[in-house]
Formats: structure tokens, C-alpha cells, sequence
């Protein structure tokens, strides 16, 4: 069963990702996290995604396309990276997300998968 | 234990006593919690005012039958439970108004809750919330499911309680030892720790500890002199002596070994040891007194400033043959490599099967801790990040951090 672990990061991590002297204090707790899940061979697949003012938000009004600036919802914390793991339950799921070193305001969201549509 | 919690174990433990009563006689758990929800209620909220009345059980009861007479009351218990439900109510009003005995039944419900046709996942909860009166939010959040997840499992539990007639009764004295260990199994779930001599106590449960060492003594009122109920609870004491010696003052994890043996609770200690030692006279070993001894002698560190790891790896040995769980063959190879050496104790940590061990934390933190005794740098150093990755508790991850040499 396919669930999604997604990771919501507060402004200050998105910018600790990139800055270069905080750089190295943020990552390394998430690298031996992500190493981890992929040791356990459960990863079908994962991203990081750019902080939430490289988003363009994207709706059609009268078959127009409007385009954004910015996330679709307007929260502090904003999705930061996501991983698909295939775990047999919720719980699995929900242990590793209990592993993920979140900084202080984040947390992690844990959404089972669609099944595929065939 | 201050005021509040004296009357809180009061309250839980009439609780327990009427559940145990009522579901025992309709052998229908949900329909007795239902009727007794108000009421217990009602009881944590007047009491602490009033204090705790002389007959609990009668107050308790008096509260419940006054709610379980209002129609609306009746649709959400099961029709059929209703008149059974409330014949029961009224005997156990009179035998609790009267000066009679009224009969025990936690221990029969203890037995039900962790009876082989419920699911293995399902026991310690049910237990909790039928024998302590604990909510499925609060036992959820211990056990880290959603609490819609865990109301489910807990109302299938029920549920098979009542449709397999299951009955409360005591096992026979063939049945009793893998019955009973199911049940002490289910005590030490929801304390769940154990884990410091290699590393991490699970961050996750010890919210419980204290409801578990509740269970642990309730469980011995009712099974006296029965050497493994005797050697759970000494080990659930061990462990709890240290929780203040666990951290510094700072929130930073220590590991057991640097421990400051002043921070444990002697009162604790002495009470563990002299439950271990009634223990021993029943002459009849098993897997909690052998851990209980094994902390035992981690406490005499108190006493002799040293810590006799030859006799832990000993004990260690006997608990493998008893129960060669995960956990007992990575504290084998911990104790092994103190006594006798790290290549000694890698040797046994390395003969783990890699599928037992590819996503349990306290293995990678003793590798790691015994490849950096030998040198071995680089695969410590993987070994660490392992052990990092699969970390639940910020302060073991910081722990570990320090100790790879990854932060100062």
C-alpha cells in the first residue's frame, strides 16, 4: 500500500535548506532519515521541492489561464519535499513519519495513495 | 503522589472493579462502558471537591443507573444488553450498599482483554481503557495511531467479546503461564522501555508509564506471589527509578552507563529489589525476572560505584534462551562487549539476521558505538547516520550527533 509522507517546513527551514552556513546544520538530520527509509527499501519515490515563493499557481477561468504568484494556500508552514513509501499499513506510515526530524513548526503529513487507476 | 492522582486511581479503580463487574455478567464491555461513561465522569470532576466517597462503588453506581434510565440513553447501548445491563446494575447496587464483598472481577477482565482470539495490537489498549478507564484519544496518541483508528480496534475488540460469548473466567492452571504472559506482555507494551542500557527508551509510550505500573500493581493485588507479575513490576520500577538520571537538567539524553546514579529514585530501587527477591522464592524463573535482575544489576552501580558487566552478560544469556527477541540479542551483544571486548560483542551483534535489524534503531547505535571502539571508522560512521535516520527522539538524535562527531 502506497502512502505519502509529506513534509511541511516553516519559512525559517526553507531558508536554513539553502543558506550556506545553516545549510549543513539542516540537512544533517534529514539525510540519515532519508538514507534510512531507502535502506529499508520501502521509497517508490521522493522529491524536495523549491521554497514556496518559486510557486506559480495556476487556474483556468473561462478557459483562461490565470497565473499566480506564489502557493496555492497561504500558511506559514508550506510543503517542502514529499517521499511515496509502500509500507503494508497506516501504522508503518505513521512510524516513519515519526522519524523525521522536524524543525521546530514542522511537521509531517501522512495521506494514503489512490490506488492506480486502471 | 499528590491529592489529584490519589483520586484519580480511586476513581479508575471503582471503575475497573463495576466495569469488570457489569461486563463480566452481561459479557458486554461496550454496553457496561456506556453505562458507567457518565458516571465516571461525573466522579473525576466531584471528587477532587468532595473527596472520594466511602462506598465508590455505590456513588458510581447511583450516577450511572440515574443516566442509563433516560431514553435517549438506551438507542446507543445495544437493545438487548439493556435489560440484562440493568439487572446486573441493581445487583451490584445492592452488594455495594450493603457491607458485603464486593466481588473483584479485573482480574478475569485483564485475562478476557488479553485472550488469543483478540488482535495482539488490540490487548493493551482494551486493557487500558476497561481496567483504567483511559480514553481512546490519550491511549491513541501513546501508541501513535489516529484515535478513530484506535476507537475502531477497541470497538472490534468488543464487539468479538460479546459476539464469541467469550467468557470471564480464570484459565486453568494448564493455560494459566501462556495466558498470564499475554497479559504482562500487554502491561509492559503500554510501558514499553527497557531499552537503557543499549539506548532510546521509545519516546512514544512513556506517556503510559505510569497508567502501566498502575496495571503492574493491580495485577499483583490480584495474583499474589506469583513470581513473573512480581518480576514485571520490579522491572517497571528499575526502569522508572532512572527517568529523572535520563536526562540533564538541559533536556540532553544520557545514556545509562554516564548516568548519575544520585538522580535515581532509591525508593524505586528498594521497592524493585524487594519484589525481585520475593520473586526468587517462588523458584519458578521467566523472561520479566530475568530482565528485572538484569537492572537490578545495573542499580547496584548505586551502591558499588561499578557496574559487574561479566554478570549482566550472563543474565543477558539466560533471557536470549528464554526469548531470543530483537532486543535481548542486541543487549546480549552490548553487555558481551563490555564484559569481554568490542570484537567480542560485534561478533554476536553481526550473527543478527540483516532482516531483523534493517530498521531497529538500538542495533545501529551499539554498532556503531562498538566500530568506533574498534576503529573502524567509516563503517562507524555509517552505522551512525543509520541509527540517526531511524531516531524518534530529538535528544538521542543530538545524542548520537555528539557522539559521531557531527556536531560538538
Amino acid at each position: 500500500m502506497n502512502y505519502s509522507l509529506l513534509f511541511y517546513l516553516s519559512p525559517e527551514e526553507f531558508e536554513a535548506r539553502k543558506d550556506p552556513k545553516k545549510r549543513e546544520a539542516f540537512w544533517k538530520g534529514f539525510l540519515p532519515y532519508m538514507q534510512a527509509l531507502k535502506d529499508a527499501g520501502i521509497v517508490v519515490a521522493g522529491a524536495g521541492l523549491e521554497a514556496p515563493g518559486a510557486a506559480r499557481t495556476v487556474r483556468l477561468r473561462d478557459g483562461q489561464r490565470l497565473v499566480q504568484d506564489g502557493p496555492f494556500a497561504d500558511t506559514k508552514e508550506q510543503l517542502g519535499g514529499f517521499f511515496i513509501i509502500d509500507v503494508p499499513d497506516l501504522d508503518t506510515a505513521l512510524d516513519w513519519a515519526a522519524r523525521y526530524p522536524a524543525g521546530p513548526g514542522g511537521l509531517v503529513e501522512v495521506r494514503p495513495n489512490l490506488p492506480p487507476v486502471s | 503522589m499528590d491529592a489529584h492522582r490519589t483520586i484519580e486511581r480511586a476513581a479508575r479503580d471503582s471503575y475497573g472493579r463495576l466495569l469488570a463487574f457489569l461486563a463480566a455478567r452481561s459479557r458486554d464491555v461496550a454496553a457496561a462502558e456506556d453505562a458507567l461513561a457518565d458516571a465516571f465522569r461525573a466522579a473525576l470532576e466531584t471528587w477532587p471537591r468532595t473527596g472520594v466517597p466511602e462506598k465508590p462503588e455505590a456513588w458510581l453506581l447511583t450516577a450511572a443507573r440515574r443516566r442509563a434510565i433516560d431514553a435517549g440513553r438506551h438507542a446507543r447501548v445495544h437493545a438487548e444488553a439493556v435489560p440484562t445491563l440493568l439487572a446486573v446494575a441493581d445487583e451490584a447496587q445492592d452488594l455495594a450498599s450493603a457491607d458485603m464483598m464486593f466481588p473483584d472481577e479485573r482480574l478475569k477482565l485483564m485475562f478476557v482483554c488479553a485472550h488469543p482470539a483478540i488482535d495482539a495490537a488490540a490487548r493493551t489498549p482494551l486493557m487500558l481503557q476497561t481496567v483504567l478507564g483511559l480514553d481512546a484519544a490519550r491511549i491513541a496518541s501513546a501508541f501513535l495511531v489516529q484515535p478513530a483508528a484506535m476507537g475502531q480496534r477497541l470497538t472490534r475488540a468488543k464487539a468479538k467479546i460479546r459476539d464469541a460469548g467469550m467468557a470471564f473466567e480464570l484459565p486453568q492452571p494448564k493455560d494459566l503461564p501462556p495466558r498470564l504472559h499475554a497479559v504482562l506482555e500487554a502491561i509492559y507494551a503500554a510501558y514499553g522501555s527497557g531499552w537503557d542500557d543499549v539506548a532510546g527508551a521509545d519516546p512514544r509510550r512513556k506517556g503510559l508509564a505510569l497508567e502501566a505500573i498502575d496495571l503492574g500493581r493491580l495485577l499483583l493485588q490480584l495474583m499474589p506471589g506469583e513470581p513473573e507479575v512480581q518480576g514485571l513490576l520490579a522491572l517497571m520500577l528499575h526502569c522508572e527509578a532512572r527517568r529523572d538520571g535520563r536526562r540533564t537538567p538541559a533536556g540532553d539524553y544520557v545514556p545509562l552507563s554516564e548516568q548519575d546514579a544520585a538522580r535515581w529514585s532509591r525508593a524505586m530501587i528498594v521497592e524493585a529489589e524487594q519484589l525481585l527477591m520475593a520473586a526468587e522464592k517462588g523458584g519458578r524463573i521467566g523472561r520479566f525476572q530475568l530482565e528485572a535482575a538484569i537492572q537490578s544489576a545495573h542499580a547496584q552501580r548505586a551502591v558499588t560505584g561499578h557496574t559487574d558487566w561479566e554478570a549482566i552478560a550472563l543474565l543477558y544469556e539466560g533471557l536470549v534462551r528464554l526469548a531470543p527477541t530483537i532486543g535481548a540479542l542486541v543487549g546480549r551483544a552490548a553487555a558481551v562487549a563490555e564484559a569481554r571486548g568490542a570484537a567480542t560483542g560485534w561478533e554476536l551483534l553481526n550473527a543478527i539476521p540483516a532482516d531483523a535489524t534493517r530498521s531497529y534503531q538500538p542495533y545501529w547505535a551499539l554498532a556503531a558505538h562498538l566500530l568506533k571502539r574498534m576503529q573502524r571508522l567509516p563503517e562507524a560512521e555509517e552505522a551512525y547516520n543509520r541509527a540517526i535516520g531511524l531516531c524518534e527522539d530529538p535528544g538521542m538524535r543530538e545524542f548520537l550527533m555528539r557522539r559521531a562527531g557531527q556536531v560538538p
